[in-house]
């Protein structure tokens, strides 16, 4: 069972209160783009084995979108952020830094 | 090999039992292959059996980096059945479980095929007709289902309450030839048969990089050495990606945790598969009297084969709500499996941007009833460079937006 922080309400509760929804960060392709920039949008997917950032949504709680970084061998949750960023932020990455060293070469 | 029948039972029976030898070498990796497999799990040693069986292709190896049948083929919930909707599914399903009726006889070694009949319940209004359309669809393939009424359900299934607090049945989709058999003798058997052609199964090996020159296959790197080959398949369910990245392509595959639990042996009393698809749970009983009962995927990435326990719960619940004695059940173990689930939720079996490079994966949660019928398809797809089964399960389906819409793959029950 994995407890997640809601960095929206603040809510700390149990994962059945969220629903994940998959590979954060995608970059989205749309009309006029190619076939494979398109299917890259659409299907590709790292599939990382190991720290991954995906998209959660608060769906029993205040109903927002956030990201969150996970490991997908441990189920280890290292910590949560908003929605509306690019990539994950610094200092969130240096505390993965300090739990997987090495981490970034992976993915 | 020595062949299995009642006259060697019998002979062994007056000497102890001495003569039985090992059904299987456990092969060192020569330098050299025309095929490796890589994944000694039921889809590649059946791929293996069928490349020898109808190609005469038998320098192969099959290489597997824990043990043979170790990953999801000794994980699921052995269920076959072939009443899918959409034409390219039901051919090869439907491919599979013919193979499985003569399996037994086919490697010499008991599979304990049951054709025990498999029921989709239908709990829903929308359920009944999706049902109702995949039997018609299913009569057009030449897949013998019904949809049977309620009354028959319960004439099926005596220990069944149609009238649960949630979802009342409906009626189902009734497939009689579908069943159950055990899954590790599926490995067993297809191993024993392809070491006999002369093939090597090398166990604790693991693929550590894949050799290509000019866009050309040319071996794989693994643990125990290095291996030439012409053509690999890769055939390996919840690590796909994973091999698919060392050979320089991608797929449209997330890795997902689907769990099964089973109950402590009970008396005979129910004689058919129950799947129940509205509600998410799906149950069996074995020849042992241990109720095998699954349930839906979890919702993220997860690599662990374990599942998480709210999924337990919500599945034991829909089962106590449709079969009110499963709450007088203990539950003797829980085990997960890593699930490589596509874009359309339908299996790949193609070629890949490597040239001799095959990859056969994407089975999702309803792999085991595949495995004859896969092994079947790819082995043609190796051998020829193309199957009729294989033709629309091709990678390239997803750039070009050609899906298979298949209404039972849902990734969950299946």
């Amino acid at each position: 069972m994995l407890i997640v922080s809601c960095p929206c309400c603040g809510v700390t509760a149990e994962e059945t209160e969220f629903h994940a929804h998959g590979e954060a960060h995608i970059v989205r392709h749309t009309v006029g783009s190619t076939d494979q920039d398109m299917e890259t949008y659409l299907f590709m997917r790292k599939n990382t084995k190991g720290v991954h950032f995906e998209r959660w949504r608060h769906q029993y709680g205040c109903g927002k979108w956030f990201h969150m970084a996970r490991d997908t061998m441990t189920l280890e949750v290292f910590g949560t952020y908003p929605a509306q960023t690019l990539a994950p932020p610094e200092d969130l990455l240096v505390q993965i830094d300090a739990k997987r060293p090495g981490w970034r070469k992976s993915t | 090999m020595k062949k299995y029948s009642v006259f060697a039972v019998a002979r062994e029976a007056m000497r102890h039992h001495s003569g039985w030898t090992r059904a299987w070498r456990d092969a060192a990796p020569k330098k050299r292959y025309d095929v490796v497999i890589i994944g000694a799990g039921g889809h590649g040693l059946a791929t293996a059996y069928h490349l020898g069986k109808n190609f005469g292709i038998t320098n192969v190896a099959v290489i597997e980096k824990g043990w043979l049948g170790g990953g999801n083929t000794g994980r699921n919930t052995t269920i076959i059945r072939s009443n899918y909707l959409q034409d390219a599914s039901a051919a090869i399903y439907e491919k599979s479980r013919s193979l499985y009726e003569t399996m037994s006889q086919d490697l010499n070694y008991n599979v304990m095929f049951s054709p025990r009949g498999v029921i989709m319940l239908a709990q829903t209004e929308h359920e009944v007709r999706g049902f109702k359309r995949t039997a018609h669809a299913n009569m057009l393939q030449g897949v013998s289902t019904e949809f049977i009424g309620p009354h028959k359900v319960k004439e099926l299934l005596p220990i069944i309450n149609l009238s649960g607090p949630r979802y009342p049945v409906l009626g189902g989709l009734y497939q009689a030839r579908g069943g159950t058999a055990r899954h590790d003798a599926v490995a067993w058997g297809y191993a024993r048969a392809c070491s006999d052609m002369g093939m090597d199964i090398i166990q604790q090996c693991e693929v550590t990089g894949v050799q290509t020159s000019g866009g050309k296959v040319t071996g794989v790197n693994t643990t125990r050495g290095d291996i030439a080959c012409d053509k690999v398949g890769m055939v390996v369910a919840g690590h796909s990606g994973h091999l698919a990245e060392m050979a320089g392509f991608r797929l449209p595959i997330e890795s997902v945790a689907l769990q099964a639990l089973v109950s402590e042996p009970v008396k005979p009393c129910m004689d058919v598969v129950v799947m129940a698809n509205t509600v998410h749970g799906y149950m069996s009983q074995s020849d042992k009297g241990e109720m095998v009962i699954g349930g839906g995927t979890d919702g993220y990435n997860n690599y662990t084969q374990r599942g998480s326990f709210h999924h337990i719960e919500e599945t034991v619940r829909a089962l106590v709500e449709t079969f009110p004695m499963v709450s007088r059940l203990k539950m003797l173990r829980q085990w997960g499996g890593i699930v490589d689930i596509t874009g359309d939720r339908s299996p790949i079996l193609s070629k890949t941007p490597v040239q001799g490079v095959f990859i056969n994966c994407g089975w999702g949660t309803g792999g085991f009833k595949a495995i004859p019928g896969s092994g079947w398809a790819m082995a043609e797809l190796m051998a020829k460079g193309r199957s009729p089964l294989t033709d629309a399960f091709g990678l390239e389906r997803f750039s070009e937006g050609r899906f298979i819409d298949e209404s039972v793959a849902a990734g969950v029950a299946h």
